[in-house]
């Protein structure tokens, strides 16, 4: 069975974003570099795939050179080969632009099952797979949160709103969104570290891709403006607690 | 300008939330028309405008091939030049498939829209980013609650029946309901919620100790629920509970836009984080910068000896 995972390298979320000098993206020096979460939760699915029923996992990652480093994890969590769309600029690049480039890559390789977060953290549009599958013109069912294999078909459980899940069944070819919850990824062990050294990681020029236009422009980002009245209170853990009490005792009914 | 909203039928019922798509159609000024795959027997939203209308008992509640079909001819009809979609399990699924059939921009989780343009958060709520589409249709899914109307509105619409022989690639087998029991957080009037912040099982019992010392309840956030360090039925957010207690103690939770909205209709709210840009501060009364490791003991100790 032919397997592809799709992941993106994102800033760690704690830390303290800028604006570029452009004005319309984050400032990218400076940051703390991982796997986007839910594409973790991917990567594991595929990895379990593979181990359930066999087959051949490939993981698929576009940015610079640096993205490679996030590619090494997923190899060394159980991918067997990685194709790294190199691509300076991908971070300007609207999804439809991203799907694009996937699907060119991987139309005629007839992948069976395709794994994606259903977001990512950074932009957070969740479009990127459910377009590389209608590219593709394969089913795609988003933010699944179980996930079983059998004889030809999955069948999942979406996270709906208020707790509800709903059931779905699908054959191959599938492409999955990946939610929280799905799994619980595991960490690479030293010597799966070592194996992922040795593993194929070929490098594609996304200037050999045909381009396509973008469909959206962003005008500008900016921090969100602070709530006007909200207080910070800090020091020493006693004498907030003192000023919390305080502020408790005026404001709310609780401690009357 | 006209906006085709697409409401939601889950369940058998038609999905209120079919109002925000209204509200969020009503700043832009734009005329409305709607799409939904529903039983008209029984019920279909009530406004003035047009409503195609494809039937569930023949497509489903989630049929998403079928649905972007019936969309699709919706949309040929209609020629509107926004396609709004509610940010939502059912929205996110099928907005990208028509996004790229139309040849469209898609815009998500809008929360807010400035000079006709759309502001969308980034990097989990930290960042906010304006942008426009560039074609003749524009694909938009807005987040929960951050477009309201004072009331549903009302009327009768317009009916048209969309019906194409399609099929689908995905077939839906059944749902299941979350299961509550026990407590209920939706009546408590003091709600402390536990946060990834809490970093370890074990330190859910200060969490649960200032709940007690306040005559409340815990909660948590969706991370450590999936942890299963607490009960599904303790869930604050868009897949567990909406709650509006007169306090609520946010401990070590970032506020992403999802466990926001199941909170945010709190009378008072604290926020205790080490990280001061966490975007729970947006709907913090108070803002404590501190470990709440160290910070919960003291404070439960304080107000247990008032």
């Amino acid at each position: 069975m032919k397997l592809l995972v799709c992941i993106k390298q994102v800033p760690d979320m704690e830390s303290k974003f800028r604006i570029d000098a452009d004005g319309v993206w984050y400032d990218r020096g400076d940051l703390a570099w991982r796997m986007n979460e839910y594409d973790e939760y991917a990567v594991e699915q595929a990895v379990r795939q593979k181990e359930q029923a066999g087959g051949d996992v490939t993981v698929l990652c576009i940015g610079s050179d640096q993205v490679k480093e996030t590619m090494k994890k997923a190899l060394a969590m159980g991918c067997d080969r990685g194709v790294h769309i190199a691509d300076s600029h991908s971070y300007m690049k609207d999804p439809y632009q991203i799907a694009a480039m996937i699907a060119e890559f991987a139309r005629d390789k007839g992948f069976d099952i395709i794994f994606t977060g259903m977001q990512s953290q950074d932009r957070g549009s969740g479009q990127v797979g459910v377009m590389l599958a209608e590219l593709l013109d394969m089913a795609a069912i988003t933010t699944i949160v179980d996930y079983t294999y059998d004889n030809g078909s999955v069948v999942v459980q979406r996270e709906l709103e208020g707790g509800v899940k709903a059931k779905v069944k699908a054959a191959l070819p599938v492409l999955v969104t990946c939610q929280l919850g799905l799994n619980t990824p595991r960490y690479p062990t030293l010597p799966n570290i070592m194996k992922a050294k040795k593993k194929e990681l070929l490098t594609i020029e996304a200037k050999m891709l045909q381009s396509t236009d973008s469909m959206q422009k962003t005008v500008k980002m900016a921090l969100p403006e602070k709530r006007v009245g909200g207080l910070f209170l800090e020091g020493e853990p006693d004498s907030i607690a003192d000023r919390l009490i305080a502020i408790l005792k005026e404001k709310t009914s609780v401690l009357a | 300008m006209k906006a085709l909203l697409v409401a939601e039928y889950r369940q058998g019922k038609v999905q209120e939330s079919y109002a925000e798509l209204m509200a969020f159609s009503g700043i832009l000024g734009a005329e409305s028309s709607m799409f939904i795959v529903a039983d008209s027997t029984v019920a279909l939203p009530r406004f003035q405008g047009t409503l195609y209308v494809a039937e569930v008992s023949r497509y489903d509640e989630y049929n998403p091939e079928a649905h972007k079909s019936l969309l699709l001819d919706a949309i040929a009809q209609e020629k509107p030049d926004m396609v709004v979609f509610c940010h939502s399990s059912y929205g996110w699924d099928l907005a990208p498939r028509i996004a790229v059939r139309e040849k469209a921009a898609q815009i998500s989780e809008v929360i807010a829209v400035e000079d006709g343009k759309f502001i969308v958060p980034a990097c989990n709520g930290k960042l906010r980013r304006t942008l426009t589409g560039k074609g003749l249709l524009t694909v938009v899914t807005i987040q929960a609650g951050a477009f309201s109307l004072d009331n549903l509105p009302d009327g009768i619409p317009n009916v048209v029946p969309v019906v194409g022989d399609y099929e689908g690639m995905a077939t839906l087998l059944g749902y299941e309901e979350a299961k509550l029991g026990g407590v209920d957080l939706t009546r408590a009037e003091v709600i402390i919620s536990a946060g990834r912040g809490v970093g370890k099982p074990e330190n859910i019992v200060m969490v649960e100790g200032l709940a007690k010392a306040l005559k409340g309840e815990y909660g948590a956030s969706r991370p450590v629920v999936d942890a299963e360090w607490v009960t599904h039925n303790r869930q604050v957010g868009t897949t567990g509970l909406t709650v509006s207690p007169k306090l609520y103690v946010a401990c070590g939770i970032s506020g992403a836009v999802q466990h926001l909205a199941g909170m945010k209709k709190s009378e008072f709210v604290v926020a205790i984080n080490t990280d001061r840009d966490a975007p729970i501060g947006e709907v913090a009364d108070v803002f404590a910068v501190a470990d709440l490791k160290q910070l919960l003991p003291v404070l439960t100790d304080k107000i247990m000896a008032l």
